[in-house]
């Protein structure tokens, strides 16, 4: 059956923590830290991009999948802060795995779940036996306008997975999407940081589109709350996925381990697959993982996967997502305001 | 900014986004940058493509003060020269590290990122660095 056949992650060094944010703007930074479930977020170094963090994460999966990079067939590259408007991400990616050229590639956009489009459309790929493997990256280096709500969580980081059906390590047993127009938060073309709704990025936006997605996939596969062991949600901020967990009647237990929201922010097209990889980084044998990505504009897709055991021999070789989130190094306000391109004088 | 350079760097791709060099398998030395000819053997030399592991150490380092414009952001960064394990040498910048603790003999391994860009409507060069290995990059 298809499913997941190898994972990597890659998270910048960098970390700013909340209450330096909050100093700049006149906010109460502890206070902030709290009501938002964000209290540092990481940060890009000023040569590291949707690219780098790409390859970085794609490089890691490779090594877990042991598999020769030339059986992957598709790249797709989910973000929304691709280096080029035009020239896809993908193929800097496919040659800096050594994957190129016999393979089909195209970069994704769907706000942050573009990620897990891509594992979606991998999988109708490896179902229709039109490629072996197929590699589903989503990684962002996200924009928050200066003073902005946004800026306390928009963070950098990639997941890279490899989508197959030999040596799977956890199934992909269902998915299901829910879409519709919804203009919750968007960036126009030329404009370097995003505008948003404000308010209307949770109740008609967030919580719908990921509460009927939930809830769509438990009708499908004649499953509830009981039959999983994980959740993971979209983590926009430490704040929505509990909510959200608890309208659908999730034990706070069975959320805690996605919530890496808490110490690296919101990794966009990166965050669930971030939760899931976090997981999947210590689930036994057997269990049951339920995930909800969501992407404003506004859809979700919700995944039930079962972990299976030949995950424990794919351990212990490449870094974990705790691994990367231990390393880290705080930078202040003018340090990532330089290294984000915030200040424009420098070229 | 024009087409200016594209294809002498799009020649060098492959060398330099997974350090590609050549192994001469006459004398069994390793070479990078690529090379048409094995400068020992000449032209009994017989020359094959071979991707480093990028696993190496720091042979010597600079710490870069005044830098060019478009590596103003970075300063201080450390240049170095790293000998691969294969016994080939190349200068690049080591990242990940603070310039007090970089030193001669430091295991290094290679990293992707970004080295330059053509102008801001110009291409984006892409190409490898290093950092001190360490558990994230799957050493100890």
């Amino acid at each position: 059956m298809v499913g997941i056949i190898g994972y990597g992650v890659y998270i910048p060094r960098y970390r700013i923590k909340t209450e330096n944010i909050a100093a700049v703007w006149g906010e109460d930074g502890e206070k902030m830290a709290k009501a938002l479930g964000v209290f540092e977020k990481s940060v890009p170094g000023p040569d590291e991009d949707v690219a780098t963090i790409g390859v970085e994460a794609a490089r890691n999966a490779v090594k877990r999948a042991q598999i020769d990079p030339t059986d992957i067939g598709a790249i797709y590259v989910g973000s929304e802060s691709h280096p080029y408007a035009v020239k896809p991400t993908g193929t800097i990616v496919a040659e800096a795995i050594g994957c190129s050229p016999h393979m089909t590639c195209a970069d994704f956009e769907f706000a942050c779940k573009a990620g897990t489009a891509a594992i979606q459309a991998c999988m109708g790929l490896v179902k229709s036996n039109m490629i072996e493997v197929g590699l589903a990256i989503g990684s962002d280096t996200a924009q928050g306008r200066p003073g902005d709500a946004l800026e306390y969580s928009a963070a950098a980081g990639g997941v890279a997975i490899l989508v197959g059906n030999k040596n799977v390590i956890a199934t992909i047993e269902h998915t299901s999407s829910f879409t519709t127009d919804t203009p919750d938060f968007w960036r126009r073309e030329g404009q370097a940081f995003p505008s948003h709704g404000a308010r209307f990025t949770g109740e008609p936006a967030y919580f719908r589109h990921v509460g009927e997605g939930a809830r769509a996939l438990f009708k499908k596969t004649n499953t509830t709350v009981d039959d999983y062991d994980y959740f993971v949600f979209h983590s926009p901020n430490g704040k929505f996925p509990i909510a959200m967990g608890k309208q659908l009647g999730v034990p706070r237990e069975k959320l805690e381990d996605s919530l890496v929201v808490r110490q690296i922010g919101n990794t966009y097209s990166g965050s669930a697959m971030m939760g899931l990889a976090n997981v999947l980084d210590i689930a036994d044998p057997g269990s049951k993982i339920f995930m909800v990505a969501y992407g404003s504009g506004a859809g979700s897709d919700s995944f039930a996967i079962r972990v299976e055991d030949e995950i424990v021999k794919r351990r212990g070789e490449v870094p974990t997502v705790q691994d990367y989130i231990e390393r880290k190094t705080y930078v202040n306000y003018a340090t990532y305001a330089k290294y984000r391109k915030k200040i424009k004088a420098l070229v | 900014m024009s087409e200016k350079g594209v294809a002498q760097f799009w020649r060098k791709i492959k060398a330099i986004y997974t350090i590609q060099g050549d192994h001469c398998t006459t004398c069994d030395t390793y070479y990078f940058p690529p090379r048409v000819v094995c400068p020992k053997c000449r032209r009994k030399g017989q020359l094959e493509k071979y991707t480093f592991k990028g696993l190496g150490e720091i042979h010597t380092f600079a710490i870069v003060r005044q830098a060019p414009d478009t590596f103003k952001r970075q300063i201080p960064y450390i240049v170095a020269q790293v000998e691969l394990d294969e016994g080939a040498r190349l200068t690049a910048q080591i990242v990940n590290c603070d310039i007090e603790d970089v030193h001669i003999g430091m295991r290094v391994r290679s990293c992707f990122r970004r080295i330059t860009q053509y102008g801001e409507s110009g291409i984006i060069v892409y190409g490898y660095k290093f950092e001190p290995t360490m558990r994230v990059t799957g050493h100890e």
